[in-house]
């Protein structure tokens, strides 16, 4: 199986902030010299590379924030509701998300983290084409996308009280970032390790696996709940996001790791390590694609191009032989559809 | 472990199935015995009381409440003393007289406990505490501190063996070891987690989040469950 590699990340040492820079920042925090002279240095300590001239660094505001914003006291409300189902999603059980994920899950520190898919990105570069669904999206849709993949559920209803307060959320986190930047982003997204040395390989990320993640994610990677609460997220089986998410596509889950695990030690791991983990994980099984025909080679033959063509869905697992994601296991969620999966858009426009 | 349903896809993971006593990496073969281990307990109870509640010492070393706590973890902090991999001077004689039998039945018998109020949050402002509230529950991701609950659970209650219950626990002694992982005194975390997030702490973090778990009162939640997973 051939991997479509992501370009490298070019990590720079003592880049100083060049003129080029683009920095936005929440008002409140414009005197505040940790943010607006040097944001994100503790990150470079850590070994992420220094924002470079020619990209639009943002700082979302945070939480406290928002208590001293100028803004209506009802989109006060509505901004902590967002707040409230992003780092709680759980509380949707049932209804909208059917496994053990939080939007939080994976994108760590509130939505705000770079390197760590920061969602106010979404704000600010949507409505725009995307290659998964075909379509122009717009933030309600994308964010619909997650509840179906990475829920494994059925999303909230366009202008939802849910819905809209989930915008509403990302809205603010972009609060002082250019709409359509033209400028790359820093920290967009889980960007992809440098290639590894050698091809991922199943038994070198199975023993990675059980020494750098298995005390939190279980051997088994059932994540692990307590007192009926989650609190290590499953990074497979039916407790996890299914196989149309985008993190199964192995160098998305690379980037994840790589940038943010273990929890508060990330890039410590080595990127083959990474690559090794992330093939291992993606080796496993989830609850099936929404998308799913009713036949994987079919399946695989249909959204291959636009998006299994990076997973190991349909794929042949060498060392037992079992084909990933042929089942008719749709998880907790069992026979529900989600309503925004396949939903055509758009089809009366003309091309030019 | 696994609570969730895996229907036929069990097999698959077959082999990685492990259980559960071997996450810390070692395993302990002895089964405590609370009644036994009460008898072993009588060397513990003057500095951790004889109904396990510890004493916040300000200023001083804090002797931590062990009532209640995972008896798992007990054992490995035991064990740890003995043979050096947790390094304290007052504890290391008292443990170093237990024999692997005795760590399995004081670890039983103070996890069955009833949980004790934590003491020396009381004495700091409200700023202060909304802080210890913050880095406990959500963190300060700007700082890289991730949230406490994100791997001792909610509430900081504790989560099985590895990540002991927090809450409730004395200021001090929660404070004194959040410094000596800073200080590389401590290093029996596995994997580095405990003092990666500690050194970057602040003083003031450290204050805040010891006062606002002291404050956490668990006492109302039974040890006993732990206590019956443990034997």
């Amino acid at each position: 199986m051939i991997l479509h590699k992501k370009r490298l990340v070019l990590a720079l040492t003592g880049c100083s902030l060049a003129t080029g820079l683009a920095v936005s920042a929440f008002a409140d925090n414009a005197g505040d010299s940790s943010s607006s002279e040097a944001p994100y240095q503790q990150l470079v300590e850590l070994g992420f590379p220094a924002p470079q001239e020619g990209e639009l660094v943002h700082v979302p505001p945070t939480m406290a924030d928002l208590e001293d914003a100028d803004i209506h006291p009802e989109l006060k409300k509505v901004i902590r509701y967002g707040y409230d189902l992003f780092t709680n999603t759980q509380q949707l059980r049932g209804e909208n998300v059917f496994n053990d994920m939080n939007c939080s899950s994976c994108h760590l520190g509130e939505g705000r983290q770079p390197f760590s898919a920061p969602v106010w990105a979404a704000a600010v570069t949507l409505p725009d084409f995307r290659g998964k669904n075909q379509h122009v999206n717009n933030l309600e849709e994308r964010i619909a996308g997650c509840f179906a993949y990475s829920m494994n559920g059925t999303p909230p209803a366009y202008g939802s009280d849910e819905m809209l307060a989930l915008s509403a959320y990302h809205q603010w986190l972009a609060t002082g970032a250019p709409m359509y930047p033209s400028q790359p982003i820093y920290g967009r997204g889980f960007p992809a390790p440098g290639e590894p040395d050698e091809s991922p390989d199943y038994a070198r990320g199975e023993a990675a696996y059980q020494e750098n993640c298995a005390i939190c994610h279980q051997n088994d990677g059932a994540g692990r709940y307590e007192n009926g609460e989650y609190v290590f997220p499953a990074p497979w089986g039916d407790g996890s996001n299914n196989w149309g998410a985008g993190i199964v596509r192995v160098d998305t889950a690379a980037g994840f790791i790589y940038n943010n695990m273990p929890l508060g030690q990330p890039r410590s791991l080595s990127d083959q390590d990474a690559w090794d983990i992330a093939y291992y994980m993606t080796s496993q099984e989830r609850p099936q694609d929404p998308r799913y025909t009713g036949d994987v080679a079919e399946t695989l033959e249909r959204f291959g191009p636009t998006f299994h063509k990076r997973s190991l869905y349909g794929q042949v697992r060498e060392h037992d032989g079992h084909v990933l994601g042929d089942h008719a296991n749709f998880g907790e969620k069992g026979d529900i559809q989600p309503w925004n999966v396949g939903m055509p858009r758009f089809e009366n426009l003309s091309d030019e | 472990m696994n609570k969730k349903p895996w229907g036929k896809f069990s097999l698959l993971m077959g082999a990685s199935l492990i259980g559960g006593s071997t996450l810390a990496g070692v395993a302990f073969a002895e089964t405590g015995d609370a009644e036994r281990g009460q008898a072993a307990a009588a060397t513990c109870t003057a500095c951790h009381q004889a109904n396990g509640s510890g004493m916040n010492i300000p200023g001083g070393e804090s002797w931590p409440r062990l009532a209640g706590l995972n008896a798992d973890y007990i054992v490995k902090q035991l064990h740890d003393f003995k043979e050096g991999r947790r390094q304290n001077a007052t504890m290391m004689p008292f443990a170093n007289m237990l024999n692997d039998q005795q760590i399995a039945d004081v670890a039983a018998y103070y996890s069955a406990m009833p949980i004790t109020p934590g003491q020396g949050g009381d004495d700091v402002d409200d700023a202060l505490l909304a802080r210890g509230e913050q880095l406990a529950e959500r963190g300060d991701w700007d700082a890289y501190i991730v949230s406490c609950k994100s791997c001792h659970g909610p509430n900081g209650t504790g989560v099985g063996e590895v990540f002991p219950g927090i809450a409730g626990q004395h200021a001090g002694y929660i404070s004194n070891q959040l410094h000596a992982w800073q200080n590389d005194q401590r290093h029996n975390d596995p994997q580095n987690l405990m003092a990666a997030i500690a050194k970057r702490m602040s003083d003031e973090d450290i204050q805040a989040v010891s006062a606002w778990y002291a404050t956490q009162d668990v006492s109302a939640q039974v040890g006993s469950e732990e206590g019956e997973v443990a034997q």
